[in-house]
């Protein structure tokens, strides 16, 4: 192996509770194409942020070249001469390629010398690496593949020889993605170190020599490319975790009750992220939706619940229809009997700052029984919370704390007590457990399967996929905002896990 | 609003925090004082006395404090609901041109107890139309109401002006007001609750509409923690998200809630056009509307806060006036001076001191942190 460009030793960082690095090592070879895969939250993004200072480690090493560095600003790690290609760029929309380019590297008071020194510069690295560019257009009206370029122009004019690349295909064309390969396949001819940070296992397979793998935090392994798979891989991804099942009787399907037919959903930025979806949820069964974190589930599951609107699609609720293209609001919805666990109950299924009574009525707040007249009833809705304290095991018991008091489990209690005791026909789940203690997530899941044994249609999205097959009675993955396979309880993590990274998919488009 | 801070018991949060804030403010202000050469301890003595010594400065006190009752509690309607309307100068400004053409037209027939409902009404009325506009544009257009409600002052200065000088000035009068009020829209004063009490009172503005500010602030109380109005307003303004998941509109809840806190704003203009001047003059709202914010921030949004921070600038304008008098090397100016003060260490700078006192509390009582919090919010 070539020397080390770059070793991280033991690297930890905690964010309060949550642990979004632990004990990470890490050695990338000089002159090599280095990829870190992971699905979204394993910590990928959090170990670059260290690496090129803008998060400090709480403790560990970073060496560079072989030499311990302390890097605690981008400065430091500018002067280290790493450069890193963000996600989302740190472009001036309305500056030229050239003033982008030495923005923060001007040498003088005047730009005019800084510029044409950019200029001739800019010229040489267009020759040496085919990163050709004019240095005179706007930002705003380049193409997104273009200003990625301009990304690491910038890195390369501030003399950076370990580049960071932080999901760069995501806003690619595929035919941009060929192409930022070809220029970093010459970087790497010219003996720069790349790190491309992705979960994009095809990308993995096409361009990198080396692959390491991080999960939940830890860095679980490290393969040469050539002697791994993408099977291998997408299972370290997702991993084998202590199994937490839930005992549960057959199924006992009934009609229909949830039905959606060729629901297109689109994000606020204009991308298709819902494709043309089509699938039935039946009473006295849980579907599970399985899928790596970012495939379109989040916008399915606020599409469905009224959240967000629709492009096109046909749903019908217990038989009936309803337009989810504009027409239909959250509290209609709730009041046809379908009731919604959202993924973030930070901000959408909880208001943190209210007590917790208060939240045990979002939603059903035009209830009569919450009512008088005009005015809330607080004492009916104080014993409500008080009786679904007890029935949840909701703790610390007291309905007047505030919701910010209370722990993850807790809160996710409250959002599950309030809108299943509504007795709804349809309960939608976003990330069921996200964030909630190992005790709370029994019961949660014991709750959910009360639920269908009662014969209701349970929808459950997660990215865990031991949560996915422990609940659910059939598994739908999506990816790339489409359904790409359904299978039963008894499918295996791999044949799962290789359908989430989208190789079946790809294989058949291709 | 206070999420991220919202650690400290309540007493803290409400009484102890907004002390120190005042604290300081009056000690820079007290070197203020000093660089113009006055002895500060006895400018403090005398804007003490000025506001609270004899019973006139009382009733100015509280006179004063009435308008600010009205403004602070229009802003903090409208911060429950997550909107900043600075628009409470031009809305109070606008509704006195309906309780002026209320009380011209009806002085002369009835008894003041009968054009004071009408007025409120109209007050109230113009005042929410005046934040409607705004409100409307933000909730359908996504214009900024922060702009929109400062544009409205101006142009509710403008309107003034244009009805004021052409349209409700009398023949051969030179001054920009309308004629003065018959007794029938002339409001009852106040000033025999404080002679209750021994003290003696030449002449001062206090009246009805104080009681009315009580009345409203209670109201207030109710809509925002009491009513299912109040509630769906408290979830918009905590977050927007969690307001769309739970079916509220988000269109209708910003027309309410700019509705009723330019109404609020609006009925701040009874208080000086029919309790005091009894006409409606150019200017007569000078800056109110704007302390109302700061009431409205020093009093955390909670009417009883804001009927204390707003009794504290009554003190501040009373007692600066007499500080004015009494020592020539202070302006009227400087007064101003030291309400910014008051405004930026309890208003603008309202949480430099909060982490240092947390921290503080935190190495007392770790656990005593947080679970008491829950008493704050008005319940």
């Amino acid at each position: 192996m070539a020397q080390a460009a770059i070793e991280l030793i033991g690297i930890n960082k905690s964010f309060g509770a949550v642990r979004a690095n632990r004990d990470i090592n890490l050695e990338v070879a000089r002159g090599t194409i280095h990829g870190i895969v992971g699905e979204n939250g394993a910590g990928k993004s959090t170990l670059m942020s260290i690496l090129y200072g803008f998060y400090q480690a709480d403790s560990g090493e970073i060496r560079v070249g072989g030499k311990p560095v302390s890097i605690n600003t981008s400065n430091d790690a500018i002067a280290l001469g790493i450069g890193m290609v963000h996600q989302h760029f740190m472009l001036v929309d309305n500056f030229t390629v050239l003033e982008n380019v030495i923005l923060g590297a001007e040498t003088d008071a005047l730009l005019k010398s800084s510029i044409a020194k950019a200029r001739s510069e800019l010229e040489r690295l267009e020759r040496e690496y085919g990163l050709e560019v004019d240095p005179d257009a706007i930002i705003e009206e380049l193409p997104v593949g273009l200003q990625q370029r301009v990304e690491i122009l910038k890195a390369l004019y501030r003399g950076a020889e370990i580049l960071i690349l932080d999901e760069p295909t995501g806003v690619l064309t595929p035919a941009e993605a060929d192409h930022l390969f070809r220029i970093l396949k010459q970087l790497k001819e010219q003996g720069k170190t790349v790190v491309l940070i992705t979960h994009k296992l095809r990308e993995i397979m096409a361009i990198t020599d080396t692959v390491s793998v991080m999960r939940q935090g830890t860095m679980v392994a490290t393969r040469v490319t050539k002697e791994t798979t993408v099977g291998e891989l997408a299972e370290l991804m997702v991993g084998r975790r202590v199994l937490l099942r839930v005992e549960k009787g057959e199924s006992k399907a009934g009609a229909i009750k949830l039905s959606v037919k060729n629901l297109t959903v689109k994000d606020s930025r204009g991308v298709t992220m819902v494709d043309d979806v089509s699938f039935d949820v039946r009473g006295g069964e849980i579907v599970g939706i399985a899928g790596v974190a970012g495939n379109g589930q989040s916008e399915l599951l606020e599409a469905i619940s009224g959240i967000r609107h629709a492009v096109s699609g046909e749903v019908m609720l217990e038989g009936k229809p309803v337009d989810l293209t504009g027409k239909a609001d959250p509290g209609e919805l709730r009041d046809r009997g379908l009731a919604h666990v959202p993924e973030d109950r930070h901000h959408v299924g909880l208001v943190l700052a209210f007590e917790e009574s208060e939240n045990s009525i979002l939603g059903y707040h035009d209830d009569e029984r919450y009512l008088k007249g005009p005015f809330l009833n607080v004492d009916a809705i104080v014993a409500d919370a008080k009786d679904k304290i007890e029935k949840y095991d909701i703790r610390p018991g007291n309905p007047r704390l505030k919701t910010a008091n209370f722990s993850g489990g807790n809160q996710q209690k409250i959002v599950l007590a309030r809108e299943m005791e509504q007795d709804p026909g349809v309960l939608i789940v976003g990330q069921p457990t996200r964030g909630v203690d190992v005790g709370a997530i029994e019961f949660i899941h014991k709750r959910l399967i009360a639920m269908r044994d009662q014969g209701k249609a349970v929808l459950v999205v997660s990215v865990e996929l031991d949560e996915i097959r422990s609940l659910s009675d059939r598994i739908l993955v999506m990816f790339a905002g489409r359904i790409v396979g359904e299978r039963g309880p008894e499918a295996t993590e791999g044949e799962l896990g290789l359908l989430m990274a989208g190789v079946e998919h790809q294989e058949a488009a291709e | 609003m206070s999420t991220p801070y919202a650690k400290l018991p309540a007493w803290a949060d409400y009484g102890l925090i907004p002390l120190i804030n005042l604290s300081v403010a009056f000690i820079v202000a007290g070197f203020v004082v000093m660089l113009v050469g006055e002895n500060p301890f006895r400018a403090a003595v005398i804007l003490v006395e000025g506001a609270f010594g004899r019973g006139t400065g009382i009733a100015f006190t509280l006179y004063y404090a009435t308008t600010f009752i009205f403004s602070g509690l229009s802003v903090a309607v409208a911060v429950h609901c997550g909107l900043f309307n600075i628009g409470g100068e031009g809305q109070g400004y606008i509704a006195g041109l309906g309780i002026g053409v209320v009380c011209l037209a009806f002085d002369s027939v009835l008894p003041w107890w009968l054009t004071f409902p009408l007025a409120i009404i109209a007050a109230a009325g113009m005042g929410a139309l005046w934040a409607l506009i705004p409100a409307y544009l933000q909730a359908r257009r996504g214009s900024h109401i922060v702009i929109t409600t400062i544009m409205f002052n101006f142009i509710a200065a403008s309107v003034m002006v244009y009805a004021l000088v052409d349209v409700l000035k009398p023949a051969g009068s030179m001054a920009p007001q309308t004629r003065n009020f018959l007794p029938g829209a002339e409001l009852p004063k106040l000033n025999w609750i404080i002679e209750l009490f021994g003290a003696k009172i030449r002449s001062a503005p206090l009246n009805v509409c104080f009681i009315l500010a009580l009345v409203m602030a209670f109201l207030v109380w109710l809509l925002i923690w009491r009513t299912k109005l109040g509630y769906e307003m408290r979830t918009y303004g905590h977050s927007p998200k969690a307001a769309r998941y739970a079916g509220i509109s988000e269109t209708r809840i910003i027309l309410i809630a700019m509705v009723i806190s330019g109404a609020l704003a609006g009925m701040m203009a009874l208080n000086p056009v029919m309790g005091d001047q009894h006409n409606v003059a150019l200017d007569f709202v000078s800056g109110a509307g704007f302390v109302g914010i700061a009431v409205a921030l020093m009093g955390r949004s909670h009417p009883v806060g804001i009927v204390l921070a707003a009794i504290l600038f009554g003190m501040l304008y009373q007692g600066g006036a007499e500080l004015a008098f009494e020592m020539p090397a202070i302006s009227r100016d400087m007064i101003v001076i030291i309400q910014g003060l008051v405004i930026l260490f309890a208003g603008a700078l309202e949480h430099m001191f909060r982490p240092y006192i947390q921290a503080l509390f935190a190495s007392f009582s770790p656990k005593a942190v947080g679970i008491e919090a829950v008493k704050g919010k008005g319940a």
